[in-house]
């Protein structure tokens, strides 16, 4: 009895990031109260859903797919329409809240459709379905221009339409706080259908589909209903777009869309369930404020992606999750000092890496590369040797200490650590 | 009629080479290591951009063979300190590497090479016309293009199947542990094999930069009709991806060259053009025709997923 009542306090002490992120997130907007900066809020949080769902798939049910933004786009533009028809029977009908509710249907219903014959393999058939649909409906959005509104795109007026509780959703801010709501309803829901037999299921289908057979599951059934779900959620993050945006394009069904969604859950960790909501506030905020400051961003982006494929596969999150584990288990002890400065010397390499995109940008971007430009608060010459010899030896030295000093040392110290008997 | 179905074929079958010239390289590197490359068509821009670059020093013929060699060594560079390394996380990983390097192609050829197209040209010698077919002048370089197409395959096939080489590459994809114990460097015959299907893809690109537009969207034109014609042919089939790319070529062609939709030929029957139906009865086969590669792969996909030729599925 207990050991019951600590396991449970402990249990809801666990719950502390359900209470804090909300309470952080609607602090926020009165920090950052430029309209820029909560149109970037309601963003993350749209992007926080479509990660969260696509993680259902990649992370839970290990289906990688690149057409994920087919169903955030439709549910989008099926919710357009409703806003539309609101808008001109002169503001009547389904309230403005309930929205994402028809953006989910129109996801679910999709799934439904593409899902009975998407998901009978995993692996690289799925991968190519999942391209060839992506591909299918982005031509498709240019052949039906009726529904899909052409190169232009629909757009509707959040304004022009009931409201559940009388709120006006002229203002950002407002929209911001109906943003939030709804992806705490997601992420909540996508949090228990993990802990739900189907959330284990498709954790085993990902791992051994045969076993999960053995045992008495279909795992096509599950990858299904998974997926189902998971183009259901899409579609919610879809109809909240709309309604953050107020237009729709065929940019929402495209093959980007699909990609930067796949980024971002994998960069965030597909292993976490906090994985894909680090990802997508990253991608979002990346996406707008990066690209403000440099042309870079997409390349910053793509080589960041390859880098946590190549050496993190379990994302930024995992870095930090293992990391920590490992110190509170006190595999720091002595060595605390090495991992510091492979960190601090990696950093280093990093900062001159980026000092030389940023060069090469200029050089072969501007008009005119003579003209002086700020390179980290530096003006200089990029026509001139000095700042690119200064930048990749700030490069060379910082990567070549931590691969060639650090390393090893780091090495040396578990090395004489396992020696001594400890693990 | 007889015009526009002989038109069709010839500029079909001249399409149809090119997407085998971009597909060769990826079915094989499929085929050998198991790697599905989503930075091939990435590979084969660079192939364009490279003869472009070398040919203002060289001129085209040199460039012709210079580029693909340094696709080639671009391959091999990332196949030993990329793909390697995640190859042991297994297939998705590596799909995912490549799909990041697609994405770091893609901006490094439009930082160095601009974001507009490059003035990259055939050589004034192939710019004659070599037949007049209904009126149309075709110029000895789509002669060229047949050439090179035919080649490649002929090479491709005989490298495989009849020399020792391919014999060492087909035994260290079933066998690779017996294949090393006789004393062959497996790792290095997959780098070799990945640079080759890259080198293959540089070819494509020296050819098809010319005949299309090379600019740096082109990787990101190209790349998913690679993939259908790939997965139509049989992952792995080197003919499959020849008669693929065939079928898509001329299929894709003719439909963008003849004026005919469905209410047009059976009648409306009272259709209205609106709704789903309605729109799609109407719809001329011109606006369908970029779709019909992507509907090919997902039913392909579907009802036959080792493809037309290939020994095992997807």
């Amino acid at each position: 009895m207990a050991t019951n009542t600590a396991a449970g306090s402990t249990n809801l002490l666990k719950l502390w990031p359900w209470v804090v992120v909300p309470l952080v997130a609607i602090v926020l907007p009165f920090l950052f109260d430029s309209g820029h900066a909560i149109n970037l809020l309601s963003h993350m949080g749209v992007a926080i859903i479509f990660a969260l769902s696509y993680n259902m798939l990649l992370g839970n049910t290990g289906l990688l797919s690149f057409g994920h933004a087919v169903y955030y786009g439709l549910g989008a533009y099926v919710a357009m329409h409703l806003l539309r028809s609101i808008n001109d029977a002169g503001g009547e009908g389904l309230p403005i809240e309930l929205l994402p509710l028809v953006g989910a249907g129109a996801g679910l219903f999709f799934g439904i459709i593409f899902g009975t014959f998407s998901v009978r393999r995993a692996g690289v058939v799925f991968a190519m379905i999942t391209l060839g649909l992506g591909a299918l409906v982005h031509s498709s959005s240019l052949m039906f221009t009726d529904f899909f509104g052409g190169e232009a795109g629909l757009f509707g007026y959040r304004d022009e339409a009931p409201s559940l509780f009388g709120v006006d959703y002229a203002p950002s801010r407002n929209v911001y706080f109906l943003v939030v709501a709804w992806a705490m309803i997601a992420a909540i829901l996508i949090y228990l259908l993990k802990k739900t037999p189907l959330g284990w299921m498709a954790n085993a289908v990902r791992d051994n589909p045969e076993r999960a057979q053995f045992v008495g599951y279909d795992p096509t059934i599950v990858r299904f209903i998974q997926f189902a779900l998971s183009a259901m959620f899409a579609g919610l993050a879809g109809g909240l777009f709309v309604i953050t945006d107020e237009i729709v394009n065929d940019e929402a069904v495209n093959a980007l869309t699909s990609g930067a969604v796949l980024l971002g859950t994998y960069i965030g960790g597909i292993g976490y369930f906090i994985g894909p909501i680090v990802g997508g506030t990253l991608v979002t905020f990346l996406e707008s404020s990066l690209s403000a400051y440099t042309e870079a961003w997409v390349l910053y982006f793509g080589l960041m992606f390859i880098a946590i494929v190549m050496f993190a596969p379990m994302g930024l999150v995992g870095i930090v999750h293992t990391q920590y584990l490992n110190w509170k288990a006190g595999g720091w002890k002595g060595n605390t000092g090495a991992r510091l400065y492979i960190l601090l010397t990696g950093l280093v390499g990093i900062f001159g890496l980026v000092c030389v995109i940023e060069l090469a940008y200029h050089y072969f971007r501007s008009w005119d590369p003579s003209a002086p430009f700020a390179l980290m608060g530096v003006t200089v010459d990029a026509t001139n040797a000095l700042p690119w010899l200064v930048s990749f030896g700030i490069a060379i030295i910082g990567f070549g200490l931590m691969l060639f000093h650090g390393n090893p040392m780091l090495k040396r110290k578990l090395g004489a650590k396992s020696d001594g008997g400890k693990a | 009629m007889l015009e526009t179905i002989a038109y069709s074929i010839f500029n079909g079958v001249l399409y149809g080479t090119l997407l085998f010239m971009m597909s060769s390289g990826l079915t094989l590197i499929f085929g050998m290591m198991g790697v599905l490359n989503f930075a091939h068509a990435s590979f084969y821009m660079l192939g364009a951009y490279f003869a472009y670059t070398f040919g203002l020093g060289t001129g085209f013929w040199v460039a012709l063979f210079l580029a693909p060699i340094a696709v080639g060594a671009m391959g091999a560079l990332v196949e030993r300190y990329g793909l390697r390394r995640v190859h042991q996380y297994g297939h998705v990983p590596e799909l995912l590497f490549t799909f990041g390097l697609a994405y770091v192609i893609e901006e490094l050829v439009a930082l160095f090479w601009g974001t507009v197209p490059v003035a990259y040209k055939a050589p004034a010698a192939l710019n004659t016309t070599a037949f007049t077919m209904f009126g149309l002048d075709y110029s000895w370089f789509k002669v060229f293009i047949l050439l090179v197409a035919v080649a490649m395959f002929v090479g491709l096939w005989a490298l495989i199947k009849k020399t020792r080489a391919g014999l060492i590459i087909q035994g260290a994809l079933s066998r690779p542990d017996m294949v090393g114990a006789l004393g062959h460097n497996v790792p290095m015959v997959f780098t070799l094999v990945f640079a080759f299907g890259c080198a293959l893809a540089g070819l494509g690109g020296v050819v098809g930069g010319i005949h299309f537009v090379t600019d740096p969207g082109m990787a990101f034109m190209m790349g998913p009709i690679v993939f259908v014609v790939v997965v139509l042919g049989g992952l792995g089939s080197v003919p499959g991806a020849l008669v693929a790319s065939l079928i898509i070529g001329i299929l894709q062609t003719f439909f963008l060259s003849v004026n005919f939709s469905l209410a047009d030929s059976i009648g409306t029957l009272g259709i209205e053009n609106s709704g789903f139906f309605g729109v799609l009865w109407h719809m001329e086969a011109t606006r369908i025709a970029p779709v019909l590669p992507f509907l090919l792969l997902v039913l392909t996909l579907i009802f036959r997923p080792r493809g037309l030729f290939g020994k095992r599925e997807a």
